[in-house]
């Protein structure tokens, strides 16, 4: 089905909701004084749109827009994670000290965008939509980033995001425009069609292409050589922000990566497995690339001192997991990732919930601010801590186990063995950092210069939820991957 | 077609102009010369689109992909030079290493 402007909007009832909410939220902020109620808008709105995702039928696909956008199965299961991500980002900016200095009708109306941008990117079809809603997320994230106008780290932080960024997304369309040099267009399904079809393929030129294309999306999934920006980025930001990019703004790349490297430059086969194009080796480029950025989030980790910038390297390193399932071409590995990115999801948000509850009270990120938590009435924020890290690390009975066992079987299953005991390797290495807040939290004693943890029921509430979610799909986990396995469904369409 | 410039001429150009694009986003250490950088890196990839769709014929994907880059180059030029101009109202100096705070 290739839908025209009119018939497409039965498909974007969650975009269109999120818009609606980024309009009425600005024209709010110019006509009320008390401005404490937009953020419950913008919950309302997150939330609304979530929904509407939800109420979708699962089995369609279409395009949208004239081929600009594809709705299908995939776009749902990370439109849903979007969503996700916004209501976490603005449930913790309601309840966050950092963010009530500012301009509320603005952050908001900013931080619906964003997201609504990550729709977009989640969905699009073509090559100049990709760009355009990859810039669209980069820059309400660089204005994001350096919200806190007076504070130095911020401001610093939104200036190394835009540099890498810009250099990121223009290496990215100089690859692009390669793509459609050799094949004369840019809508994906052609793309296929013409580097699939038989004859001489300049091997060299779309291998360059790829890897320059992959400057731009790696840089949004913070992998490693394009990770540089994510420590700084995560340390500046206001911490709902850090969550936000953490969670939301990866989601939405490796949607991209996964609908640009499979459906429009790969063909399934039988059995599901995604044969590569003949030459071009650009999946043992990322094999490298995969190992490369989880050993690197993992041993850059191991000596930080900011809880914040711990976090950072840490996702860095969840990253490099995450795209063991990217390389075994299959769609068992793409399930896989699909599957640990909500696991990802969960852990990831609850730690800089944590972080952010911490930060509320005592004004401080480091990890001293955490010694002897559970001894200065924060024994509820060190034991949620705790059953986040496990997650992260991996230990069983939490989702993070099932996902890293996915991940792990995939692979095997694919006869990856060295990067299945790469990955292994990493997740020892990685018990090691994690550990280290949790024995300052319990075994340290405070010194008396760390302040008082205070009940915030908001964000208790939240913390609570996470918690209990990571312990119970860890026990019960089978909706989820059912739900992965529904994604698994490319629409590419009749030609 | 025109005094026999070839599509092998604009691509030529335009890496060139990327390289420099390049060149000056790491070698530059003052935030506004960054941004120029990224400006050519942009400008480089237009001469791309354009070239192919010039010599390619048919349809005008080129031109427009090209006219969009340019939008977000203004739009990336005004987000930028608001994060340059708050950081020299704190920091009185737009020298990115000067500004570092953040690292390890």
């Amino acid at each position: 089905m290739d839908l025209g402007n009119i018939a497409s909007l039965t498909h974007f009832y969650p975009e269109l909701i999120m818009v609606t909410g980024v309009l009425v939220i600005v024209i709010l902020d110019l006509a009320l004084t008390d401005k404490q109620y937009l953020g419950d808008l913008a919950l309302i709105t997150a939330a609304g749109s979530l929904m509407a995702i939800g109420l979708e039928a699962p089995h369609a696909g279409a395009w949208l827009f004239h081929r600009m956008l594809v709705f299908d199965s995939f776009a749902i299961y990370f439109r849903a994670l979007i969503a996700l991500a916004a209501v976490i980002g603005v449930w913790m900016s309601i309840g966050s000290e950092e963010v009530k200095t500012c301009d509320q009708g603005e952050y908001y109306a900013i931080l619906l965008a964003s997201a609504f941008a990550m729709f977009l990117m989640a969905e699009s079809a073509n090559l100049l939509m990709a760009y355009l809603a990859l810039e669209f997320v980069s820059l309400t994230s660089y204005i994001l980033t350096g919200f806190l106008r007076h504070n130095r780290r911020s401001l610093e932080a939104a200036l190394k995001y835009l540099i890498y960024g810009g250099v990121a997304s223009g290496t990215m369309i100089y690859g692009m425009s390669w793509i459609f040099g050799i094949t004369g267009s840019l809508d994906f399904t052609v793309i296929n069609r013409a580097l699939s079809a038989p004859g001489h393929l300049p091997v060299l030129a779309v291998f360059i292409a790829l890897v320059l294309i992959l400057t731009g999306m790696g840089y949004k999934v913070a992998s490693v050589p394009f990770h540089m920006w994510a420590p700084d980025v995560y340390t500046g930001a206001p911490i709902p922000i850090t969550t936000f990019l953490a969670i939301g703004s990866k989601a939405a790349g490796f949607a991209l990566l996964t609908r640009f490297f499979f459906p429009a430059i790969s063909t399934l086969t039988a059995g599901g497995s995604w044969t590569a194009l003949a030459g071009v080796d650009w999946p043992q480029l990322l094999l490298f690339i995969c190992i490369i950025t989880m050993t690197l989030g993992n041993l850059a980790a191991l000596q930080q001192t900011n809880m914040k910038r711990l976090l950072a390297y840490s996702s860095i390193a969840q990253a490099g997991y995450a795209l063991m399932g990217f390389v075994v071409l299959s769609n068992d590995g793409i399930r896989a990732m699909l599957f640990y990115l909500f696991a990802y999801y969960l852990m990831d948000a609850g730690a800089f919930l944590v972080v952010m509850i911490v930060a509320n009270s005592t004004g401080r990120e480091d990890i001293d601010a955490y010694r002897g938590l559970a001894w200065r009435g924060g024994i509820v924020p060190a034991i949620a801590l705790t059953i986040f890290l496990f997650s992260l690390t991996g230990i069983p009975l939490t989702i993070g186990f099932i996902g890293k066992f996915y991940l792990f079987a995939a692979v095997i299953r694919g006869q990856f063995y060295v990067l299945a005991i790469v990955g292994i390797l990493n997740s020892v290495v990685s018990l090691y950092y994690y550990l280290r807040p949790i024995r300052t939290m319990f075994f340290d004693q405070p010194q008396g210069d760390e302040g008082v943890v205070k009940f915030e029921p908001w964000n208790y509430g939240l913390m609570g939820v996470l918690a209990c979610a990571i312990i119970a799909l860890g026990l019960y986990w089978q909706p989820i991957i059912a739900f992965a396995d529904r994604s698994l469904n490319f629409f590419v369409g009749p030609a | 077609m025109g005094g026999g410039i070839t599509l092998d001429h604009f691509l030529v150009l335009s890496l060139i102009i990327f390289g420099l694009g390049l060149f000056t986003v790491l070698t530059r250490r003052n935030a506004i010369g960054i941004l120029m950088g990224i400006e050519l890196i942009l400008n480089s990839a237009n001469i791309n689109y354009l070239a192919f769709a010039f010599y390619g014929g048919g349809k005008y994907d080129g031109q427009i992909f090209a006219i969009f880059v340019i939008m977000l180059a203004a739009a990336e030029a005004v987000i930028g030079l608001a994060v340059v101009l708050a950081i020299y109202q704190n920091f009185k100096t737009i020298d990115v290493d000067a500004t570092e705070t953040l690292s390890g």
